[in-house]
């Protein structure tokens, strides 16, 4: 990402103020001359898992930190449940969070861990006793609650963390990077255990994290950050579909962009010339855009076709959606495999076909001519 | 609400190590500040007040007098000067001593670096002075190092070892050890091994890896633990008055001398200012390097 | 193994012996006959008679006793104001007189205690034309001036300690409910406690230890053990300050004899845990 697109926050399409349950709005934290979180504006229903997603320093870890109050925004307002969150203190707010280190008191066992959060309200020991019971049976740690937490595993700390924030039944739990600590395999399992946990509770979920794979799985809705900005707001598929500017679609998966001027911007679809492309692209579902404008066309390397001859369909003299090209590279990934195949202007396409035949008989070699196309409904045209 | 109380729980937490710090700690070098600018004399306390009433109101009279006397007499400047080079060849020869010592323990077996540690640091717990008179007992002339010298036969009269500079250097050196020895310490453990490898592979031999890579990156290391024996040595009192010179004192001895011998506090109070300022910029330097090192964490 | 590595470690084997001769030589010479101390009367030696000596010497036996009161209550107001100042320079960000309070606290450390014993008493003398209060000096004004410069001790041992420490915990107590008041009492201070400790014995010793500023703030009548026996050493040496001195190295071995001990203990036992922890897991 050497050219880094400014990116503006589009605007927020106003949602329903009966169905945000937490309102961020106009958001700003800055550190100094720095804007950490610059003019945020957020609605997140009830029940959602809501992931905020972006790389280091892009103000994600910031904005969580001012749901829960330990962080207090220069400019804007937060509320939750129609209650603006300003003046409470993060001991006041119906607020909990899962820290990225999981924060487990070292000097307690985790029953004291759990109880911890209740204790501060008063209550019963007797009833406390029962929801620790229960919230520990509910993450699977029930056989554990005499322990402390330098004798539990990685996995069991996470839970752990878990039950202590859900114990008090938050309107809203924050996880900081819930997943970061945990390895590969153990990740991708406590991903559904997480998920049916928070259908179970109903508890408002909002994610940190800067592993996409992590953001689609977990989240009904993402929140891309860039530079302390939302840079799109979307399901999963919106934002890998459909992403709304370079950075989006450069920052989810990975993408081929090139920059071209619109020839054709009426009808049906829209016509894009290439220099850097060397063709004419065909968009068809594309926004309609001017002639002449500059516009940028990302298509994903598994929405390329390759092959050894020319489709059949390919209209001479001028072909859309056609280039020639030769394999540089490959790299076998088992499930699928990575192309880099230089075109005639001399860029490097990234192409990903799966592998789903065994064994096939004449494979793909380097330095072997091929065809790439693509649909017309694959180029995604990004005006910014 | 509940904003306001955890301010002012902050304030209250904050505020009470400050106001202890600023009556029992800088207020006092005020007061070292402005006697230092009054006269002696014979009462109680001994010298002429700070202020002096002038009609209703108070008005403030300054003597240079004590300053004036510390630079025409010999004495003075000869004391600042010799407790400068003394401070200076002790804390070079803590630091030629104890950058091997702490280099070997940075480099020992993690088990037993807690151990040898430990070592360095259990003669600090015993009690400062006892082990400043043992020198006595080791150092004169019919000391134990004089006894043994004696007995191999390496020489036929005794040597005098005490009452000389070589005493109070080995006197500060022996004391200050532990304080040169645990910030370079500190500072050599983190170092990252594979970069003496680096060094190694592309071709550097271990000195010269050594020089190249290990000493620059202990620098800061270095510099914490000379300033922490070099301060304190240049007003150092105890190890000069048993060990040292009786014809050359040091300036902390003049100063008390001053103090207790000549009842003279504006002059002796001129002497601390004087010393201060002297180690107003070390000690400044000092302070940056913790709390670099205290915010690096 | 290298030159270089064999180098260091003569250095360290060297260095190690420079430090322990001096400490070695009183204890031996605690045990001799003569009265000339270095000389070794090996006809009557080794012999106690010195240890009965001190037992019977009430000047030495009452100012230890008023060195040890004195510690006690100057290494306990140091160690609560420390640690008040450790917490506002580790925990409270940026606030204003952050840099006086960090400036105040590492001065003392390097402060030549002349100029601080010096500063002291001109204070107490001041305050008491001002004010009327201390009464003339002595235990009072010993205990004040040694809470002032071992407080700065105890704020960098805590510091440190509370630097090292994940904020987080904190905040998570404070998220789970507790006000700052409780998450300090509840979380902060037991992680802390180990550094508290240290720091208390460290307050300890150099309160107990210290001589120069002490001459300086102490009276007539208010005499501690160090400056008991410096008089004592000044003019040359005494066989009960070495029979001192073996004692005062018994009871630090012995006391760090027993702490090194108890914490390989706690160790070990954490390893295991932390072993059967993974072992749980496979």
């Amino acid at each position: 990402m050497n050219a880094q697109p400014k990116v503006n926050a589009p605007p927020m399409p106003a949602a329903d103020p009966a169905s945000a349950y937490v309102r961020i709005a106009n958001v700003t934290k800055r550190f100094g001359d720095f804007a950490a979180v610059d003019e945020v504006s957020l609605d997140i229903r009830r029940g959602e898992i809501f992931c905020l997603l972006g790389g280091s320093g892009s103000g994600k870890t910031t904005l969580l930190r001012m749901l829960a109050g330990f962080e207090v925004p220069t400019g804007g307002t937060i509320h939750i449940d129609g209650e603006d969150m300003s003046r409470v203190p993060p001991y006041e707010r119906p607020v909990n969070m899962m820290f990225q280190s999981y924060a487990l008191f070292p000097h307690m066992s985790v029953e004291k861990n759990v109880a911890f959060g209740l204790e501060q309200e008063g209550g019963g020991r007797a009833e406390i006793r029962r929801q620790v019971g229960e919230i520990l049976d509910i993450v699977k740690m029930g056989a554990f609650g005499a322990r402390k937490p330098h004798q539990l595993s990685g996995g069991q700390r996470q839970r752990v963390a878990l039950a202590r924030a859900l114990v008090k039944r938050p309107k809203l739990l924050l996880l900081d990077e819930p997943l970061a600590a945990l390895d590969r395999k153990l990740r991708e399992h406590t991903q559904f255990e997480l998920l049916s946990i928070q259908q179970r509770l109903g508890v408002t979920f909002i994610v940190v994290t800067h592993d996409q794979e992590e953001a689609m799985t977990l989240g009904t809705r993402l929140g891309v950050m860039n530079h302390g900005r939302i840079a799109q707001v979307g399901t999963p598929s919106d934002i890998y579909e459909s992403p709304a500017n370079r950075f989006v679609a450069d920052f989810i998966g990975s993408v081929n962009m090139f920059e071209g001027r619109v020839c054709d911007g009426g009808g049906e679809c829209l016509r894009i010339d290439s220099a850097e492309l060397g063709c004419t692209v065909r968009a068809e579902r594309a926004a309609t855009g001017a002639a002449g404008a500059t516009v940028w066309t990302a298509i994903r390397p598994e929405k390329i076709n390759i092959s050894r001859q020319p489709p059949v369909a390919a209209p001479a003299p001028s072909p859309e959606n056609l280039v020639r090209g030769t394999v540089r590279e490959i790299a076998y990934m088992g499930d699928m495999s990575i192309y880099l195949v230089q075109i005639e202007s001399g860029k490097m396409l990234r192409v990903t076909l799966p592998n789903i035949t065994r064994g096939l008989e004449r494979p793909l070699t380097r330095e072997e001519s091929v065809w790439l196309s693509w649909h017309g409904t694959s180029p995604v045209v990004l005006t910014e | 609400m509940a904003r306001m109380s955890q301010l002012s729980g902050r304030r209250l937490v904050a505020g009470i190590p400050i106001l202890w710090l600023l009556v029992l700690f800088l207020i006092p070098f005020i007061i070292v500040f402005r006697i230092s600018f009054s006269e002696v004399r014979l009462a109680i306390p001994p010298y002429t007040p700070l202020f002096t009433w002038h009609h209703g109101s108070p008005s403030l009279q300054l003597h240079w007098s004590s300053y004036a006397f510390l630079f025409t007499d010999p004495l003075y400047v000869s004391s600042y000067l010799y407790s400068l080079k003394v401070a200076a060849v002790s804390t070079l020869c803590c630091l030629l001593i104890g950058y091997p010592m702490a280099y070997a323990i940075a480099h020992a077996a993690p088990a037993s670096r807690s151990m040898l540690l430990m070592l360095i640091v259990l003669p600090f717990w015993t009690s400062f002075l006892l082990r400043v008179y043992a020198w006595i007992g080791l150092l004169k002339n019919n000391g134990v190092i004089n006894n043994v010298l004696l007995w191999l036969g390496v020489i036929h009269h005794p040597l005098a070892l005490l009452q000389t500079d070589f005493a109070v250097y080995i006197g500060i050196v022996y004391s200050y050890l532990p304080f040169m020895i645990l910030p370079l310490y500190a500072n050599l453990e983190k170092h990252d091994g594979a970069l003496l490898e680096a060094a190694a592979d592309l071709g550097a031999r271990p000195m010269r890896a050594f020089v190249r890579i290990t000493l620059p990156q202990s620098l800061a290391g270095i510099l914490a633990g000379s300033l922490l024996v070099f301060i304190p040595a240049v007003g150092e009192y105890v190890i000069p008055t048993l060990l040292g010179r009786t014809d050359q004192l040091m300036i902390g001895r003049v100063l008390s001398d001053e103090f207790f011998e000549n009842r003279d506090w504006p002059v002796a109070s001129a002497v601390a200012i004087l010393v201060l300022l002297l180690l107003v910029v070390p000690i400044m330097w000092f302070q940056r390097l913790e709390r670099q090192e205290l915010t690096a964490k | 193994m290298r030159s270089r590595g064999l180098f260091s470690r003569c250095a360290l084997v060297l260095g190690l012996v420079f430090l322990y001769v001096p400490i070695l030589s009183m204890v031996i010479f605690s045990f001799n006959n003569s009265r000339l101390v270095t000389v070794w009367d090996a006809a009557h030696s080794p012999t106690l008679k010195w240890y009965v000596a001190l037992a019977a010497n009430e000047q030495i036996l009452r100012a230890a006793w008023l060195s040890i009161r004195i510690a006690l209550v100057a290494s306990t107001g140091a160690v609560i104001l420390g640690t008040l100042a450790g917490v506002a320079l580790a925990r409270f960000g940026a606030f204003r007189g952050r840099l006086l309070l960090a400036g105040m606290t590492t001065a003392p450390i390097v402060m030549p205690e002349v100029i601080t014993g010096l500063s002291l008493l001109l204070l107490f003398v001041a305050m008491e034309q001002l004010i009327g209060w201390p009464k003339g000096v002595g235990a009072v004004t010993i205990t004040l001036a040694h809470i002032t410069f071992c407080m700065a001790y105890v704020t960098v041992v805590v510091q440190s300690r509370l630097a090292g420490m994940d904020e987080s915990l904190e905040e998570a107590a404070m998220d789970l409910g507790a006000r700052p008041g409780r998450v300090f009492f509840r979380i902060t201070l037991p992680l802390i406690l180990p550094a508290i400790a240290s720091g208390w014995l460290l307050a300890f010793t150099l309160s107990w230890d210290d001589l120069v500023i002490t001459q300086f703030v102490a009276g007539p009548g208010s005499s501690t053990l160090p400056m008991v026996i410096f008089s004592k050493v000044r003019f040359g040496v005494t066989p009960d300050v070495n029979a001192l001195a073996t004692i005062l190295v018994l009871i630090v071995a012995t006391g760090i004899g027993v702490s090194t001990v108890w914490m390989r203990y706690q160790q070990r036992r954490r390893e295991r845990d932390v072993l059967l922890a993974a072992a749980a897991n496979l």
